[in-house]
């Protein structure tokens, strides 16, 4: 029950720090919600549309919505040159039922904002016409009934297939949606980098102030203070993990398509992981401020490998060393459950390397305070 | 015969270039308190820490109760007390005290008594619920010996416990330590405060890495043919009384 005993000081020890608890909780809320303000699809972005041979009502109906403006233009040749100087954000050009949409894409925000505005334009305006349509359809259908009984229906030809939409962008491609596609890894990172810089300190203080030399001195045993720490640090984590995931998926707007559970529970891994990593690091630092070199070397450059850049393209030695990169699988595990709804049992992958990075690092722990007492 | 508590036998321990132990020779035996003393420097933590496995030997043999060290169940027999003061300064006294108690394993019925007895020993019961680091220097040094003394262990390792501790409670911390040693447990202390030797049963000089004189005080008086234990330790460096 030791394990137990060292759970609850290390604890008590926490909840009494108020500056660290202050650093855990409320920098990453304090770090996203400034991402939020730089990066997120501002709803104020205002956007200019070219319009082409589309029909008056959707020009209506787009110029209704809020920061659009809608300027028509007679061919597409003048509206592709307004797109190339810069006085208009997007082109919409409409041929009988389907739509191609040209957008600059400078500028993701306004790609978002505009293929969102004439998604709402369009369904708005299908609306319309659909009832237009309906009333239409039941009065005649009333007429024949009414008239030739014996005639065989004809049938309205209404077709209410959905418009198809082509989108063409004359820079990037539709991931250029960057802030969207990173979020899920971007959101790992702050898990592993704010468990990271706390759990390091832990052992550290504990080295630096003679304690754990009075400790070891007692018949603990060793796994009994790393567990001690895993737990202890890990309750922390469990609700630091929570707090970055929400506040992520709320304040950012992000979409999950799958269980948010099962984010949480994907980071709360990650955390383990990178409290394991912390406390190993720890055991190789002789004050806080190498404690902190650390950071720029092993813990920032994580970020580059972690697939926030796609790994596809890069050099195979980069390939490599993103094969132990904890976060490329916590990041690649989360991308899956937000974007596709992917369930835990199908991340078995994911899941067992992360798995075998905590087990792993935790071993290394209870081997490494060795170097302070040999039993 | 029962094994020594503890035995030395031509202990060298290198700091890299420095040789801080050359040849060490000592043995404690249960029942009796032994002083280790030397001037500040010339190695009297590095003694205890080797014989304890808390470092590595570079030459020589370290037992403890007749066992090589470092033996994790050995440990829960010995109180050890670092010339730091290591203690959990965001915890309080008690809580310090009761975290050690379950380190040392002792049982639940036992923790309570066993902390009021050791906080009375060096009287620190009516601070035991402030925060360690509102304590004093003093304070801190009587709470390390307070951890040290649970759970009554067969041996005690003192590293300076009495420095900035004021006389009239360093008389009782004493009085205290003949009584473990007369239930049979042993001790042993190191110190720079040289009228404290005179309180131990034996004495050992530690002088250029080497125990240059083990003996009782009287005998050690005897053998410089001088007064006090000072004046032993002035002889034996030479300097002209
Ligand atoms: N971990 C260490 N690394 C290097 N040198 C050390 C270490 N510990 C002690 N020393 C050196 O060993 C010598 C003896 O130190 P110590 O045993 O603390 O002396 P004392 O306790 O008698 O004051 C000193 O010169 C000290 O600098
Ligand atoms: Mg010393």
């Amino acid at each position: 029950m030791r394990t137990f005993a060292i759970m609850t000081r290390v604890l008590k020890e926490l909840v009494r720090d108020k500056r660290t608890l202050t650093l855990m909780f409320l920098a990453p809320i304090f770090i996203l919600i400034l991402l939020n303000f730089v990066f997120s699809v501002s709803q104020s972005t205002n956007v200019t549309v070219g319009t082409v041979t589309v029909t008056q009502s959707l020009n209506r109906e787009l110029g209704q919505t809020k920061h659009v403006t809608v300027k028509t233009y007679a061919n597409k040749t003048a509206a592709k040159k307004a797109l190339k100087n810069d006085h208009i954000d997007a082109i919409i050009q409409q041929k009988k039922q389907n739509y191609s949409l040209t957008y600059a894409n400078t500028d993701a925000s306004k790609t978002t904002a505009t293929k969102l505005a004439f998604k709402n334009a369009l369904s708005a305006n299908s609306l319309a016409q659909m009832k237009g349509r309906l009333t239409l359809a039941t009065t005649a259908l009333a007429k024949l009934r009414q008239q030739l009984p014996n005639a065989p229906a004809t049938q309205q030809q209404t077709n209410l297939a959905a418009p198809k939409l082509t989108n063409h962008y004359v820079y990037g491609d539709a991931n250029t949606g960057f802030f969207d596609k990173i979020l899920p890894i971007l959101m790992g990172f702050f898990v592993f980098f704010f468990v990271f810089l706390i759990s390091g300190m832990a052992l550290l203080g504990e080295r630096t102030s003679g304690t754990l030399d009075r400790l070891l001195a007692t018949p603990v045993k060793r796994y009994e203070i790393v567990f001690g720490y895993m737990l202890s640090y890990g309750i922390l984590a469990i609700f630091q993990t929570i707090l970055i995931v929400m506040v992520t998926i709320l304040l950012l707007g992000v979409e999950v398509v799958g269980s948010i559970v099962n984010v949480v529970l994907i980071n709360l891994l990650l955390a383990l992981v990178a409290l394991a990593f912390g406390i190993l690091l720890s055991t190789f630092a002789n004050s806080e401020f190498q404690m902190m070199q650390f950071i720029p070397i092993l813990v920032i450059p994580q970020i580059f490998f972690s697939g926030i850049i796609p790994l596809d393209s890069m050099a195979n030695w980069v390939k490599a060393i993103s094969y132990v990169i904890p976060i490329k699988y916590s990041g690649d595990a989360a991308t899956q459950i937000i974007t596709r709804g992917v369930p835990l049992s199908s991340l078995g992958l994911d899941i067992g390397v992360l798995l075998i990075f905590l087990v792993g690092l935790t071993c290394l722990n209870i081997l490494g305070l060795r170097r302070y007492r040999k039993v | 015969m029962a094994s020594a508590s503890i035995t030395l036998t031509h202990l060298v321990k290198k700091f890299g270039p420095q040789t801080v132990l050359k040849d060490i020779n000592l043995t404690v035996q249960p029942g009796e308190i032994v002083g280790l003393i030397g001037p500040s420097g010339s190695g009297k933590s590095t003694v205890i820490k080797t014989a304890l496995g808390m470092e590595l030997a570079d030459g020589g043999q370290a037992t403890v109760f007749g066992q090589q060290m470092p033996q994790r169940q050995l440990l829960a027999r010995i109180g050890y007390m670092a010339q730091t003061d290591a203690l959990y300064e965001a915890l309080s006294g008690k809580e310090n005290l009761v975290f050690f108690a379950k380190m040392k394993g002792l049982t639940k019925t036992t923790i309570t008594a066993a902390i009021t007895h050791v906080a009375t020993v060096v009287d620190l019961t009516a601070d035991l619920n402030k925060r360690v680091s509102g304590y004093s220097g003093g304070m801190k040094r009587r709470l390390s010996l307070a951890i040290a003394l649970l759970g009554k262990p067969e041996l005690l390792i003192l590293d300076e416990p009495t420095v900035g501790i004021d006389p009239a409670l360093r008389r009782q911390v004493w009085r205290e330590l003949d009584k473990v040693r007369d239930a049979g447990s042993s001790i042993l202390i190191t110190t720079h405060v040289m009228d404290e030797a005179e309180l131990t049963d034996r004495v050992a000089l530690l002088l250029g890495g080497e125990v240059i004189a083990f003996a009782t005080p009287a005998q050690l008086k005897q053998q410089y043919q001088v007064a006090t234990i000072e004046d032993v330790f002035l002889k034996a460096e030479g300097v002209t009384l």
